[in-house]
């Protein structure tokens, strides 16, 4: 045996301890998170803090094999998303939804940018702050409508619509947001920008017409080489979104878009946990990066940012549910529950990682969404005492 | 019938609401999965569902029998009384049955008894006119139409 085969072996040894051991901590958080009934989300933050840059146990892993994994954490994240949603629900969303959607993008867009500037960032860092401020995160929103049992309420339609509506919002902020993040002069960053918006509408018009014929062609596959399928077609677009700069998550997006019917619900199932795994290495390298002082010199503006971006849902909450015909406490109900913001918020706040203010930005978003996704829950949870009876069997 | 109203949950699944006779509230949630809530509202707070019953697919398949028995064998009845000398028969294959493995044409049942299988019941869903490669599984519930003297035998067949 050479003595470099010996050196790699023993690397390899080493990384596996320490995969295997992070992992491990990750179980146990989530395990916890289950039991607070919140999402893992902030807790993997922490924990990424304590393995990352200045933490207190900081890795060896090299970092290219952890940001790849990443990396792909994300575009599972966006797949995912996609297949929550089918080309019927997105018309539906935009036929309806508009009013609501207007007023949730100004009510938590500003607050964000807003703050940006007041903290004296570029542009582009306030505009992605904009964006972590914005958009709700529709895994724990889905969750907790689906643990306080509120699918059967009258607000509930109209929540959802808004989730629809964001993510379809998403799809353009994206590759917009990338196109500044790239840092040209104005005339390039335009180009860039009108390429980008093309190219979504062109994939999105593909998706939408194809997708048919996409899923019938899938649909005879075993689950083994369904699963293939779908991972490698949202690598490949994905893969080529982003050689076109529309952004690789956008190009995963479409692909769960594309797909329809019981292939749709099949690549769901199958994909689900594959995206749990990566996704969480992606909240962990995305926290990996941040100086723990960072972080605690941004918790008192993530806060004040908390503050302003709850007010914000509770108007986009009020807006929707009115939209429906639902009363006060409804109204409210919708409010809370938008709150909680976590994996898109972090996706955004992660494109702006190697800008000149990207380390305020990654701390503050961090802070951010350790707040919000916490205290989004609970306060969903106690707009509305006494909770309805509940008989679930035992 | 009442107005049934069905409402789109993006994401989730389809929510079928309607109003009793008496001026209740009621809808039924289909997960996507396939999964089923009975939901009841409250009578003061129309926003709010007061009841949420989760339903596994055993609890729905029994509640529904519950509901829809009566209806179900009035229904089965009428088709005896229409087809004289024809008799319809629920026959479900224990998990031991000779058959379980078999397709239906490699049992042949019509030659063999004169009786046609025109559908078979799995776990919740209904396979309406089954083909001849459809293979059987214990717990299946085959529905047969034929003679009374064949679907006797035609139990024998797969019930022994």
């Amino acid at each position: 045996m050479t003595l470099a085969a010996a050196a790699a072996e023993s690397d390899a040894a080493l990384a596996f301890i320490e995969i295997g051991a992070v992992a491990l901590a990750l179980a146990v958080l989530a395990r916890l998170a289950a039991r607070l009934g919140i999402t893992a989300i902030p807790l993997y933050l922490v924990a990424g803090l304590a393995v990352g840059v200045g933490g207190v146990a900081p890795l060896d892993v090299s970092a290219e094999f952890i940001s790849l994994a990443a990396e792909i954490g994300v575009l599972l994240l966006l797949l995912a998303l996609g297949l929550e949603y089918s080309a019927d629900d997105l018309r539906h969303g935009l036929r309806t939804g508009f009013r609501p959607a207007a007023v949730d993008a100004a009510a938590n867009f500003l607050p964000g940018f807003g703050m940006g500037l007041l903290l004296g960032w570029s542009t582009t860092a306030a505009f992605l702050l904009g964006g972590v401020s914005w958009i709700s995160s529709s895994g724990v929103v889905s969750k907790v409508l689906g643990d306080l049992d509120r699918f059967g309420n009258r607000e509930t339609p109209a929540v959802l619509n808004l989730l629809v509506m964001e993510d379809l919002a998403m799809a353009v902020f994206l590759p917009v947001a990338a196109a500044f993040a790239l840092g040209r002069g104005p005339g390039s960053t335009l180009t860039t920008v009108a390429v980008a918006l093309a190219g979504v509408v062109f994939i999105l018009n593909v998706a939408l017409r194809w997708g048919g014929r996409l899923s019938t062609a899938l649909a005879p596959a075993s689950d083994e080489s369904l699963l293939l399928a779908v991972f490698g077609l949202t690598l490949l677009v994905g893969g080529l979104a982003q050689q076109l700069e529309v952004s690789a998550a956008i190009g995963a997006f479409l692909v769960g878009l594309a797909l329809s019917g019981p292939v749709q619900q099949r690549a769901g199932t199958l994909i689900g946990p594959l995206r749990d795994l990566f996704a969480a290495v992606f909240f962990l390298f995305f926290s990996f990066q941040i100086h723990p002082g960072d972080l605690v010199g941004a918790l008192l503006p993530g806060a004040a940012l908390a503050v302003l971006a709850s007010a914000g849902k509770l108007a986009s909450g009020w807006v929707a549910g009115g939209s429906v015909g639902a009363g006060r406490r409804a109204r409210l109900r919708a409010g809370t529950v938008l709150i909680a913001r976590g994996e898109f918020s972090i996706v955004i706040a992660s494109l702006g990682a190697h800008l000149a203010d990207g380390d305020d930005l990654t701390a503050l978003a961090a802070a951010f969404v350790l707040v919000t996704a916490v205290v989004g829950p609970l306060a969903a949870k106690y707009a509305d005492r006494p909770r309805p009876r509940h008989r679930q069997p035992a | 019938m009442p107005d049934v109203r069905e409402i789109r949950l993006p994401g989730i699944g389809v929510r079928h609401e309607f109003t009793t006779t008496d001026g209740e509230r009621v809808a039924v949630l289909v997960h996507r999965t396939g999964r089923r809530e009975l939901l009841l509202y409250d009578r003061d707070d129309p926003d709010t569902c007061s009841t949420v019953l989760h339903m596994s697919p055993d609890d729905t398949r029994t509640l529904t029998e519950l509901l829809g028995a009566s209806q179900v064998t009035e229904a089965v009845t009428e088709v005896q009384q229409r087809i004289e000398g024809l008799a319809i028969e629920w026959m479900t294959i224990p998990p031991g049955s000779p058959v379980v493995g078999a397709t239906i044409a490699e049992g042949q049942f019509r030659t063999r008894t004169g009786v046609s299988i025109v559908a078979v019941i799995r776990d919740d869903a209904t396979i309406p006119a089954p083909g001849p490669d459809h293979e059987f599984r214990g717990g299946d519930v085959a529905v047969a139409v034929g003679t009374p003297a064949g679907l006797d035998q035609l139990r024998a067949l797969l019930v022994a």
